[in-house]
């Protein structure tokens, strides 16, 4: 199979043009894709996150190509490769930029040098290495191939000749008020060596280093340039040598190249993103990833987006296990605010996503459905002026994501109905439980309403916890527990001995 | 060239951090007032004087080495005055020359600069050079005359032409010649000052070498990138010169603090000469050997504070690990151990010490255990406070140093503070700390004295005539009653009613 992506299985055009997705920000994901993409922005790599794969095969080819990126030998013979195109890269901004065709030329061939250079070191690189998936064994085949071809050997050849003629040049500037003097370089002693010799005795300790450091533009100015010229007239050969260089090789870029070097940064960006947390402990495995069965699993999963900031804030990051089996669709989360519950329905709605990417997710042991799509529906910062109107919005929104969902999507439902009244929200969350229920899609639902819970066998109560003894301590953990709203405030009392007992035996002594 | 007055072969070092204990033993030890009579308004020397005290010698071959130099200047104090004088007069001749005022100064400013600030420096280097010639035969101490010799020897008549020869040179009359390559974007790169032939101007006019233009006289833009190329050009050799009068600055630097020090001694020797107080040089030996022999100590700072005579004490304690000091209040316990801690102190920095005779071991460093009076109004937190102290003490203490203690946990009732002092004394004592230890608490020397230690010193403050107090002490057990009673009766001319007194000791 000739190579021709190191993302895609198949070829898919689409790839470069997706925009960014409604639950993107809901979920996180735009974090996460700023951060990780940021210092990229030449590669244009955002349309690659936000263009899920919908076939397991898609998901596989990107996991065997992960597996080797994820090996120390080859990750940093990648990475090589892409730092020494960036240079490459910034080599040609020059010869677009600058005025003088002496300089620009000599641009040019820096910029072939290192494309000869690094492609060379890649080849090598990736031939002295065990290679797994079928998309860098196939990138390594066809470098071997590139590498023999005319083109690239005689552009090897010419850029290292023409490299060696300009360093051979030596000369001298010789300036004398406003007359200036460029001549073939003759020996002659070094006076600042001389003067650092004659009074090195004195050297007490390491001096400060008075040196200039000149800002080194690329370009020049006309008096730098009228030296040059010279310099050019005095070695006129490997100037020519130089121009037509220049001209032979216009076109040297080979696209599959360019290609590889752009969509590699997909992984190393991730896998640099997640580095840190593996770093502190945290696990990430590849899910096994499923069209059809919806028993779902993760152990030791967290939002990877929270965790980033706390692993960066050095604060421990809190893990919560998750399951889903047999008939179970819906993960019913209450209890204590700020216990965990978002973060919990966000590491579901993420987990999802980021196997539907072909990466690795933040848990052990993790087996996830491959989602047609995913919904969100948390509630909106926007300013609705009445209650009313604020409830119907929502109404209107999880409405439009019952009429696009199938059962092969994921649903992310946050804290619905906050704005209205219990009884409103006990009926009007039955019913759209329902409907999920019948939809037979898998869904986090976080509520309030204890009663949603147990609605039916596909439903499984969660909850977040507190510290039994310091109940004003969250754990952020979010175990598989019967809803009980009670429980916080029951724990509350206890603390400050206002339980029915402890008040009783305090007021009767 | 290193002057090397303050050790035989390493710089003295201005840079190492003080001691931690350097607050308490300032306070306690008031070194402040020793250190202010040696500076006499000079804040180079007391900051000199300082490290010197602070920062101890553990060997006493190095404590030899500076005595000599230091003997050698009590008899020439003129020619070491005047080269601290010389050395400071460099510095400031030097600093007189203003670069540019911007935060970097450009090459060919630094470099004018530079070739100012050598031509200065030379002169005062011949100065130099001059009173060595002068006077260094008559200097003997080891430390001295190598100084003199290396002056002589290192900063010859050759010498003077060469260095001199450079800054004629970077005058720059014949022009700049440069060397240079082609670099990134074939910009020229690694400009390097050659040294340009001498030619003529026929021969200049003939020379056809290589190609030439000329910047237009109105092309004010041309000037400036003309300006800029011989700023890369002159970097190199800027910076060199640049360093070379740093590194000129630098030895003038550090002869000054260096014989600072010994100025500063003879600051302090002037002011107890005047007051006819004794100094001695005294013997230090290696610290496996406690020795302690005193003939007159006396407290330096004290009599630098008083108009007439202080107390002084003879101490024989040798082969004495713990000195515990008791007696009554101003008896002169608090003057005596600041004077033993003040002439340890002296002895390991290579001074002349206040006593007519001293024979001391060498310790790795003073630490300092006094009872704070500031803060006696949270009782409570005193102990707590004298306790976290003495952790802080445990953190930087070794075997083989020297602690004071003054009146240490009395903050608590005596049971408890002699239990936690005894704890402390035993430890120390233990691991090879030398202890003197002032205390009215008698539970805790009395304990000592019973144990019958052979390297016990046992000292009290005399009861004179009549209740007066003579300040001087003399060895003896430790009493049961303090002074406190006769002090009572003397402040308040009345005596302590006896049923307190029968209370208290039941």
């Amino acid at each position: 199979m000739p190579f021709h992506s190191v993302l895609f299985d198949r070829d898919s055009d689409a790839a470069d043009s997706g925009h960014e997705p409604d639950f993107f920000s809901d979920l996180h994901l735009d974090q996460i894709v700023a951060s990780l993409t940021s210092g990229r922005e030449d590669y244009r790599l955002a349309p690659f996150f936000h263009h899920a794969l919908h076939s397991v095969e898609s998901v596989r080819y990107r996991h065997h190509v992960l597996g080797d990126l994820e090996r120390a030998d080859v990750l940093s013979a990648v990475q090589a490769f892409a730092a020494g195109m960036a240079r490459m890269r910034e080599h040609l901004a020059l010869v677009d930029k600058l005025h003088y065709d002496l300089q620009k030329q000599r641009w040019f061939l820096e910029a072939g040098g290192e494309y000869c250079r690094v492609v060379s070191a890649f080849s090598d690189a990736l031939d002295a290495l065990e290679l797994e998936s079928p998309g860098l064994r196939s990138l390594r085949e066809f470098l071997t191939t590139y590498r023999a071809s005319e083109t690239f050997t005689a552009l090897v050849t010419e850029t290292q000749q023409g490299k060696d003629e300009l360093a051979a040049i030596r000369y001298t500037v010789h300036i004398r008020g406003s007359r200036v003097r460029v001549s073939e370089y003759e020996d002659a002693p070094d006076v600042g060596e001389e003067v650092q010799a004659a009074f090195a005795k004195f050297r007490q300790d390491a001096a400060r280093d008075y040196r200039v450091r000149f800002p080194n533009y690329a370009d020049m100015n006309h008096v730098e340039a009228q030296i040059l010229g010279l310099v050019a007239r005095l070695f006129p050969q490997p100037f020519a040598h130089l121009a037509d260089y220049c001209v032979r090789h216009r076109g040297y870029l080979d696209s599959t190249i360019a290609r590889f070097d752009r969509e590699v940064q997909f992984y190393l960006a991730y896998l640099e993103y997640i580095a840190p947390l593996k770093a502190a402990g945290l696990a990430f495995s590849y899910p096994r990833v499923s069209a059809r069965s919806k028993d779902i699993t993760a152990t030791a999963t967290f939002d990877l987006s929270l965790a980033a900031k706390l692993v960066d804030e050095h604060t421990p990051v809190v893990c919560n296990d998750l399951h889903l089996a047999g008939p179970e669709r819906i993960l019913v989360v209450s209890g204590p605010n700020n216990g965990g519950k978002t973060t919990f329905a966000r590491t579901f709605g993420q987990l999802h996503y980021l196997a539907s990417l072909g990466l690795p997710v933040p848990g052990t042991d993790t087996r996830l459905f491959l989602p047609d799509r995913v919904f969100t529906h948390f509630e909106r910062e926007e300013n609705i002026e009445t209650l009313r109107g604020k409830f119907e919005d929502e109404l209107y929104r999880i409405h439009a994501i019952l009429q696009e969902a199938t059962p092969a999507s994921v649903l992310i439902m946050n804290e619905s109905f906050g704005s209205t009244t219990l009884r409103d929200a006990v009926i009007v969350g039955t019913e759209v439980m329902k409907h999920i229920i019948s939809l037979d899609a898998l869904c986090v639902f976080v509520t309030f309403v204890d009663e949603l819970a147990s609605l039916s066998e596909s439903t499984v109560s969660m909850m977040s916890t507190v510290v039994p003894d310091d109940p004003a301590v969250r754990t952020f953990k979010v175990v598989r527990k019967p809803a009980d709203g009670l429980a916080y405030a029951a724990a509350l009392a206890e603390k400050y001995g206002l339980t029915t007992e402890m008040l009783r035996q305090r007021i009767s002594r | 060239m290193k002057a090397h007055l303050m050790h035989r072969d390493q710089d003295f070092d201005t840079a190492r951090e003080l001691p931690d204990n350097e607050p308490a033993l300032t306070q306690d030890l008031e070194l402040n007032t020793l250190l202010s009579a040696m500076a006499a308004g000079d804040p180079l020397l007391f900051e000199v004087a300082q490290r010197a005290l602070l920062l101890s010698l553990p060997e006493p071959e190095a404590i030899t080495y500076r005595q000599g130099i230091l003997a050698d200047c009590l008899s020439h104090p003129a020619v070491v005055r005047d080269l601290y004088q010389l050395a400071g007069e460099a510095l400031a001749a030097q600093k007189s020359i203003w670069g540019s005022i911007l935060q970097q100064e450009q090459p060919r400013s630094l470099l004018r600069t530079s070739v100012q600030k050598m031509a200065i420096l030379i002169t005062f280097l011949r100065r130099l050079r001059d009173t060595a010639v002068e006077h260094g035969p008559s200097f003997h101490s080891p430390g001295l005359s190598r100084f003199f010799a290396m002056v002589m020897e290192e900063l010859d008549d050759e010498y003077f032409a060469l260095i001199e020869g450079y800054v004629t040179e970077l005058n720059f009359k014949s022009g700049l010649l440069l060397s240079a390559r082609l670099a990134g974007g074939n910009k020229s790169a690694g400009y390097t000052l050659r040294r340009a032939r001498e030619q003529g101007f026929i021969a200049r006019m003939l020379d056809r070498s290589g190609y030439t233009f000329t910047v237009a006289d109105r092309d004010e833009a041309g000037a400036r990138a003309l300006g800029e190329l011989e700023d890369r050009g002159v970097n190199l050799v800027a910076n060199a010169l640049a360093q070379s009068v740093h590194h000129v600055s630098s030895f003038f630097v550090m002869l000054r603090k260096e014989i600072g020090f010994y100025v500063a001694c003879l600051n302090l020797a002037e002011r107890l000469s005047d007051k006819q107080e004794p100094t001695a040089f005294p013997t230090v030996v290696s610290h496996d050997r406690a020795q302690l022999t005193a003939r007159a100590l006396y407290d330096v700072c004290l009599t630098l504070t008083i108009d007439g005579p202080v107390v002084a004490n003879d101490i024989d304690a040798d082969h004495k690990s713990l000195i515990m000091i008791t007696g009554g209040n101003q008896g002169g316990k608090s003057t005596l151990l600041r004077s033993i801690g003040l002439a340890q102190l002296m002895a390991q920095c290579g001074m002349f010490v206040a006593a007519d005779s001293l024979a001391v071991s060498a310790c790795d460093g003073v630490f300092t255990h006094y009872k704070r009076e500031e803060d006696e109004t949270m009782e409570s937190g005193k102990l707590d406070e004298e306790l976290a102290r003495m952790s802080a003490i445990a953190e930087h203490i070794t075997p083989r140093c020297l602690l004071l203690c003054n009146e240490s946990f009395a903050a608590t009732n005596e049971r408890e503070g002699s239990q936690i002092a005894r704890q402390v004394v035993d430890a120390m004592l233990g691991e090879n700390v030398r202890v003197t230890f002032v205390t009215h608490m008698f539970d805790l020397a009395n304990g000592y004295y019973e144990q019958g230690k052979s390297d016990a010193l046992f000292l009290r403050a005399e009861r004179g005539a009549e209740g007066s107090r003579p300040f001087r002490l003399s060895e003896g057990e430790p009493l049961p009653t303090s002074y406190g009673e006769d002090s009572y009766r003397k402040i308040f001319g009345k005596a302590v009613s006896p049923t307190t007194v029968a209370a208290t000791d039941t």
